[in-house]
């Protein structure tokens, strides 16, 4: 086998890819947050709509667009082909089982699987709402005097989404799974790169809890406050 | 005190195998293996099969005692192999659940005995430092910091007893593979033959079907000689290393 292939399937090439994508993916929260905070402004969705039309129209972001795809579909098919395997590694269960850990949250560390499909769920029920009808053009046009153009108004679908019940409910039961993916995984994808350093790690784990916690109450907070605030 | 202990049966790897309740009557000051010895006793008077353990020092340092005591390899004690835990630890009238080591690389032989030879393999894959055989060096004709020196010792310490494997929810010998990869890597002695070691172990332990390592800690956590999973980010990082930077491929 060619070196190459045979190291990115190998046990640890194949956790490589998924710490390099889980920690883009990472980033690509921080992204999508920062501008999905706009959402909270009460301007009538103005910065959302003008901000969703340059994210949508710039070549460049487009580009970063199709790689976050193609890294959330890698991530999601290499977890799943590892749960699969390591399960294999298995066959015989214990009858009695315990979640005895050193350094990480032994909920989150043992169901990744179980918590990235249930962020796979949630990413397909997000993007058939707001992307598919975006893309397909079912939102209405709205032309502000701030900017040149007519954007979609894609604000007045959030409204719309985020005063349905079980949109809200979903929502938030799935920042509680990504929070605990990541309570585990930001950490991990650390030490999976051979990152375990007495002076950093503390750092890491710290940073990395803070992360699991915040950047999902955030993204939580907007269906929320559309639910009751709003 | 007595005990209900709830072991598990099997006749081989080819058959499967079942729960069977006994009762003992055990004393406290007991090591846990002493206190299967009275089961044994007891069911050898009784005419029946005894329970197939495996045990050899006694004393912690040769790995063989393994099995699955209430859902923690080599017992609920932290740092401890099932020979050196002791019945104080349990209550009386207690029910202790006994299972094997459960790994499809460490096939069951009987009862509460495992093939653990899938370790060997990966120890004859790299496991070792090529010197030709002679007068003994001098102790400290190579100079060593104290600080690497017992970082790699602490790796050394490892008594290839499963355990690792046993405790992970994937079955992985990470934690194995790398104590072992580690405390040789680290020398001086070890670091000549580092890049085609790390890739050779890394690949025996794929090849042997043992899973991927998911940074649970369960393994550091049930390691009766508590090492660390900084091992384990040492291995990847060498292995990286190994496999990117430098000319040499896994022998097989
Ligand atoms: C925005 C979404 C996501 C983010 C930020 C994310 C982030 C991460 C990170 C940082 C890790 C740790 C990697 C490591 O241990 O080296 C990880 C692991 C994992 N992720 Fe995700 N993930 C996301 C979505 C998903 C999805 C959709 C799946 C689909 C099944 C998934 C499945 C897994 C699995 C199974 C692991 C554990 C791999 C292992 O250690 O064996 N993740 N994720
Ligand atoms: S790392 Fe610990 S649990 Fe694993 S084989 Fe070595 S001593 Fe046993
Ligand atoms: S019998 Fe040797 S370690 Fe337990």
């Amino acid at each position: 086998m060619n070196w190459f292939v045979r190291f990115l399937t190998s046990s640890i090439g194949k956790k490589l890819i998924m710490s390099l994508t889980g920690l883009f993916l990472c980033l690509f929260l921080v992204v999508h947050l920062a501008g999905n905070l706009q959402l909270l402004l009460d301007d009538g969705g103005e910065a959302f709509n003008i901000y969703a039309y340059m994210m949508t129209h710039n070549p460049l972001i487009k580009a970063v667009s199709y790689g976050t795809y193609f890294f959330i579909i890698l991530h999601a098919i290499q977890g799943i082909i590892l749960a699969i395997q390591n399960r294999k590694a298995r066959s015989s269960r214990y009858a009695v089982t315990v979640t005895r850990t050193t350094g990480t949250n032994s909920f989150a560390a043992r169901q990744m699987a179980l918590l990235g499909s249930l962020i796979l769920v949630f990413l397909g029920i997000h993007m058939g709402d707001f992307w598919w009808k975006m893309k397909s053009g079912q939102t209405s046009m709205v032309k502000y005097d701030s900017f040149e153009l007519e954007v979609q108004n894609l604000y007045e679908k959030v409204e719309a989404s985020f005063a349905v019940e079980w949109i809200v409910i979903f929502y938030v039961i799935a920042m509680i799974g990504l929070s605990f993916h990541l309570l585990h995984g930001f950490q991990s994808a650390f030490q999976t790169l051979g990152l375990n350093h007495k002076k950093y790690t503390p750092f890491i784990k710290a940073l990395g809890k803070g992360f699991a916690i915040i950047i999902p109450a955030l993204f939580a907070l907007i269906p929320l406050y559309y639910m009751f605030v709003k | 005190m007595k005990l209900n202990l709830k072991v598990w049966r099997q006749k081989g790897a080819a058959t499967g195998g079942k729960f069977e309740t006994y009762t003992v009557e055990a004393n406290e000051h007991m090591s846990f293996l002493e206190m299967l010895d009275v089961l044994n006793e007891q069911l050898i008077a009784e005419q029946k099969e005894p329970v197939s353990f495996e045990h050899d020092c006694r004393e912690g340092i040769c790995g063989t005692c393994s099995m699955v005591i209430n859902g923690h390899p080599h017992g609920p004690m932290k740092g401890t192999t099932t020979c050196q835990l002791h019945m104080r630890h349990f209550n009386d009238g207690e029910t202790i659940t006994i299972e094997p080591f459960r790994s499809n690389s460490f096939p069951v032989i009987k009862d509460l005995v495992v093939d653990r030879s899938s370790f060997d393999r990966i120890i004859q894959s790299g496991g070792y430092i090529s010197v030709n055989t002679g007068q003994a060096q001098d102790g400290n004709a190579i100079p060593i910091e104290k600080d690497l020196a017992s970082e790699a010792f602490d790796a050394a310490t490892c008594i290839g007893c499963g355990a690792c494997v046993a405790a992970c929810p994937n079955a992985s010998a990470m934690l194995f593979t790398s104590a072992k990869i580690s405390h040789l890597n680290m020398m001086p002695q070890g670091e000549v033959e580092a890049s085609q070691r790390v890739l050779n172990m890394v690949n025996q332990m794929d090849v042997e079907g043992f899973g991927a390592c998911s940074n649970v800690t369960a393994c550091e956590a049930e390691c009766p000689k508590e090492i660390s999973v900084k091992n384990i980010a040492r291995v990847n990082r060498e292995y990286f290393a190994a496999s990117l930077a430098s000319e040499k491929t896994s022998s097989k």
